[in-house]
């Protein structure tokens, strides 16, 4: 079985933090890390990987500092890795990127499943899975809370809905997106690490996948950012400082009204 | 190949576009910003140069007519026997948009029995609504769906297309895009015109929601967007309006579909969606561990609410992740929210500032929860709560 | 202080602070209080490969690629003891118990046992004192009567670490009761031969996430080929291993303080009272760089002491116990300024600091009290200057 997880590095956006009177984001110290969705499709693919046998390849476009990545998914435990890196790809929207993802997996052929985290937690658009299974016209089984079986021609997942869950089966090869729910993400082990370490990642740029400069990048890119703003916080809430017994009379009131009115 | 540019003689060295770009990829050097290929072109630092130093320049890419495309088309979802609100919002949506020229807006409804929907459609803003019948489109699949839709986007040449941003929505609206080599944009929150050019101005949150973006597609069409639901509004409902009703001829071809939809299993008893809740009582770190839970559970008990959660309760496992709200969680918008024990950073606020009504106990007063509740009460909330649950119980005798 | 760490140490130190973030800190005050052993905990550390690090890579472990492996054991047990003690030493505990068998025994018995160590799979414990044995290790009474091809062992241990959670036990028994410490001879017993079975588990006063029991020997017969070395050896082997591990110890006292100095750093530059943060007070600040400075030369004399035992060092014992006897100090007074530091709030279970206070306390006492270590040191010293003096 050979599985394919596209993974992003990404700010880590919980720590991010805004410069109120700039309107802008503060970088300093902010940490690059492997999308955290993404963990949990890296983990459900070497879980299958070690169940069925296989490999698992991770793959990423990104700058060339996004192999740090990689080396990570490899030191969780990843077979083999590529980086997607060149100029060309910079400033690309889900379309190119999904785009230039799916080229990569067509060029390493012979695939089975692509697995990916539901959202990346920068762009937080989820639409990359769907758009590397339109551009491979493969089925796609997104919002994956759990998989169910995977065998030689189909796969059965659940997929969270609202109100509930369905139950799906698609046939291979599938692109599937992972929520949070479906496993707990193992850690690196040293012998991992040691191998991250080592490990020779090839990087492979737009004409190594045989794409073309308007298909990639910001030319491939549909959709551009015009304006990037902070979200204004309109604070006119009133604060209340009291003992408990008069701050939970208040609450009370808020709730049911005050009482005899 | 796109390109960018700091331009050296309008760049007068202020370094405001250092902590702007979230790669990290400038710095000054003899006060000249310079950067690096770090650089993903995401137009951070060009929006944060008050002196218009930065230029990101593209190719133009052809291949629309984009004068041939108008009208703004609603993909409709039903759910549980009934049109689903957030398609009803979106039609409020798409009549907004469309006063400014007087587009058509269109809905386009997939299903297995149509029944009144169409009314209801028409009623709620569309001017004519697009329906394909068939037993197969029971179950949403994306094949069928995303194949339907896009023969119909082709031949209508809507300028817009709508759909929620649901679990179908970011389903299918990705895959057409795709397809279609158009844009989309996911999870919107606000949608306006663009008086220069006419174009969709549209703006969602990123980077965790820490940011807010405004996104364009100028070159191709249709311009797709999935909306947040619970954000728009609909329009008033005129059973008087007329509307068209147009079939859609399906072919065996357009049903194919590679994957099959089992079974579907609603949550159980006791599973809530939080996402329908009128109440809802969140805690979050300030809350120490699974147990204190049972406090919250008690009070959203007694105010027929659920329970939620931040991503710090979350994470260390004092409760499941269907109660998360959040940026990576749920979006929310009850009547009520009650913040317990939250800090209220920006992740966990861009999924419940929508709240109508947010109250907020912390004892740190300057938590920032406070800057944005509508009542705060700085306390101790394992005094507080139960104190709440026992005049509660209290004055409901 | 930067050590300049090799890449493969920091591998171990960045592993298990990444542990110590996702598994140990969420639950350690809940084991305190729950007195229970962190069995799912042990498994993660397994699965990572962290119980191979001392152990030679011909026995499955990886200890050669950590420069020799006392080194690696102490990053680990530092990086770990920083979150919790307790949990700490059920990691550490298990180099403990399997030291004799590296140390002394043969290599039938290395091939048998070590490979299962090495990957976690099963725990070990090391088996010496006993209710009339403490520092006293020639005072054991527990009795190994030859019958045959086997021994039959009789006798209690007392506060064994990891007991009931560990599968091999390393157990000191006395086979010639005309020697004293002469004759005492150390056994690898399994969990489940009969006659050893459990006593009762503690209640102690810290370290409570780690299982401390009796283990009862009651006419349990032990296979011959179990015996490390010969007869007679099992003194020597027991203080072998312990001044062996007890850089392990030195290195948790060091990981615990350095936990408690972070808590009140932390804590001292958010609180604030008369208007100002208190760490901007001098008496404050004075508390912090003592404690500081001392928990950075309780770190610099472990590690020296480490990389000595990996360089090939023969003799250490004196520095084994030096490093043991200051950093263990240094975790008492640390931990009790760090409850100082934070008042009242650190006087209450809801913050971190008192149970590193708690759990500090016994680094003083186990694998030789401060007290023979400072006579241990003492007869090294007399020892030198006596040679020196011919």
């Amino acid at each position: 079985m050979r599985i394919v997880v596209a993974v992003k590095q990404v700010p880590d956006t919980s720590e991010v933090r805004i410069d109120e009177e700039r309107g802008t984001l503060i970088r300093e110290g902010v940490p690059s890390i492997l999308n955290p969705f993404d963990e949990y499709a890296l983990e459900e693919a070497m879980k299958w990987r070690d169940e069925l046998g296989g490999t698992v390849t991770v793959i990423t476009m990104g700058p060339p500092q996004a192999e740090a990545v990689l080396r990570e998914a490899v030191a969780m435990g990843a077979d083999e890795a590529v980086l997607l890196s060149d100029r060309a790809f910079a400033g690309a929207d889900t379309w190119a990127t999904s785009h230039t993802l799916a080229k990569a997996v067509e060029k390493m052929g012979d695939v089975d499943i692509v697995m990916t985290g539901k959202q990346a937690i920068d762009g937080d658009t989820a639409q990359t899975g769907p758009g590397i299974a339109a551009s491979l016209d493969w089925p796609q089984v997104t919002f994956v809370g759990k998989v169910r079986e995977i065998n030689e021609d189909n796969i059965i997942a659940e997929r969270y809905v609202e109100g509930g869950c369905e139950i799906i089966r698609s046939t291979l090869p599938v692109v599937i997106t992972v929520l949070k729910d479906a496993n707990t993400p193992r850690l690196p082990s040293l012998r991992g690490k040691m191998k991250a370490r080592k490990i020779e990642i090839p990087v492979w740029g737009m004409e190594d996948i045989d794409l073309s400069g308007d298909e990639v990048g910001l030319d491939g890119s549909p959709t551009r950012v015009v304006k990037i703003t902070t979200p204004e916080i309109v604070s006119n809430g009133e604060i209340h400082h009291a003992e408990p017994e008069e701050l939970a009379g208040l609450i009370v009131d808020a709730l049911l009204g005050k009482e005899g009115e | 190949m796109a390109s960018i540019e700091v331009r050296k003689d309008t760049c007068v060295g202020c370094g405001a576009c250092i902590p702007s770009c979230p790669f990290g990829a400038i710095s000054m050097v003899e006060d000249l910003a310079v950067i690096d290929d770090s650089c993903t072109m995401c137009g951070a630092c060009e929006s944060s140069c008050s002196y218009g130093a930065i230029i990101i320049r593209t190719e133009e890419a052809g291949g629309f007519e984009i004068d041939q495309y108008s009208g703004i088309m609603v993909i409709a979802e039903q759910r549980d026997g009934e049109i689903d609100h957030s398609t009803l919002e979106l039609l409020g949506e798409a009549r907004r948009l469309a006063e400014a020229d007087g587009s058509e807006v269109s809905a386009v409804l997939l299903t297995e029995k149509a029944g009144e929907w169409p009314a209801r459609l028409t009623s709620y803003g569309a001017d004519i609504v697009y329906l394909a019948e068939d037993s197969q489109l029971k179950h949403f699949r994306t094949e069928p769906f995303s194949r339907i839709v896009e023969n119909l986007i082709v031949e209508k040449k809507p300028a817009v297309v709508l759909a929620a941003a649901t679990t179908t929505g970011r389903d299918l609206m990705p895959r057409i895009a795709k397809n279609l080599n158009t844009g989309l944009t996911a999870d919107c929150t606000e949608l306006t015109i663009d008086p220069k050019t006419g174009g969709l101005l549209q703006t969602r949150p990123a980077f965790g929601g820490n940011i807010l973006a405004t996104i364009v597609c100028s070159n191709t069409r249709p311009q797709m967007a999935t909306v947040r639901p619970r954000v728009m509004k609909t329009i008033d409902p005129d059973d008087a309006r007329k509307g068209n009703l147009e079939k859609i001829n399906l072919s065996p071809e357009d049903l194919i579909s590679r994957t099959e939809v089992l079974e579907f299993e609603p949550l159980e008893e006791g599973e809530i969606d939080i996402t329908e809740a009128e109440v809802i009582v969140s805690g979050g770190r300030g809350l120490k561990s699974e147990e204190n839970f049972a406090l919250l559970e008690e009070l959203a008990d007694l105010l027929d609410g659920s329970v939620g959660a931040s991503r710090a309760a979350i994470d260390a496992g004092w409760i499941p992740y269907p109660h998360q709200v959040g940026q990576t969680g749920k979006t929310v918008q009850p009547k009520t929210y009650i913040a317990c024990g939250i800090s209220g950073a920006v992740q966990h606020r861009v999924g419940m500032q929508s709240s109508d009504r947010i109250l907020a106990v912390n004892k740190d007063e300057s938590a920032p929860i406070f800057e944005f509740c509508d009542e705060g009460f700085v306390g101790d909330l394992f005094e507080i709560i139960p104190l709440v649950i026992k005049e509660i119980k209290r004055r409901r005798k | 202080m930067n050590y300049y760490l090799s890449e493969e140490l920091n591998d171990i130190k960045e592993l298990c602070a990444e542990i110590s973030e996702k598994y140990i800190i969420p639950v350690r005050a809940e084991l305190d209080v729950e007195n229970r052993f962190p069995a799912e905990i042990i498994k993660v550390m397994a699965d990572s490969d962290l119980f191979g690090i001392y152990i030679p890579e011909e026995y499955g472990g990886s200890a050669e690629m950590f420069g020799g492996g006392s080194m690696a054991l102490c990053v680990a047990t530092e990086e770990l003891s920083k979150a919790c003690g307790g949990i700490a030493v059920s990691f550490a505990a298990n180099a403990l118990g399997a030291m004799p068998i590296l140390i002394s025994g043969s290599d039938e018995q290395k091939r048998k046992y070590l490979p299962d160590l090495a990957s976690g799979s099963k725990l070990a414990g090391f088996a010496l004192t006993e209710s009339e044995a403490g520092s006293d290790a020639g005072g054991v009474k527990t009795k190994a009567v030859k019958d045959g091809d086997s021994y039959i062992l009789n006798g209690t241990k007392q506060w064994i670490t990891n007991g009931g959670q560990a599968q091999i036990y390393t157990v000191i028994a006395q086979t010639d009761t005309s020697r004293g410490a002469r004759g005492l001879s150390a056994f690898i017993v399994e969990e489940g031969t009969p006659g050893f079975s459990y006593g009762k588990k503690e209640d102690k006063m810290g370290i409570r996430a780690s299982s401390t029991m009796e283990l009862i020997f009651e006419d349990c017969r032990v296979p011959a080929e179990n015996m490390i070395a010969r007869e007679g050896y099992g003194f020597i082997v027991a203080m072998k291993t312990l001044n062996k591990s007890r850089p392990g110890v030195a290195a948790q006292a060091v990981g615990i303080a350095q936990g408690a100095l972070d808590e009140a750093a932390q804590y001292a530059s958010e609180r604030v009272q008369f208007g100002q943060k208190i760490n901007s007070f001098q008496g404050i600040q004075f508390m912090l760089a003592d404690m500081a400075t001392q928990v950075e030369a309780a770190r610099a004399l472990v590690y020296s002491t480490a990389k000595m035992i990996d360089s090939g060092e023969k003799k250490y014992e004196k520095e084994s116990a030096m490093a043991k006897v200051f950093a263990s100090d240094v975790a008492m007074k640390v931990t009790t300024d760090a409850v100082q530091i934070l008042g009242g709030y650190g006087y209450m279970k809801e913050y971190p600091v008192e149970k590193m206070m708690r759990d500090a306390k016994i680094t003083q006492i186990y694998e030789g009290t401060n007290q023979i270590q400072r006579s241990v040191i003492a007869s090294a010293l007399i020892k030198e200057t006596a040679a020196r003096g011919k």
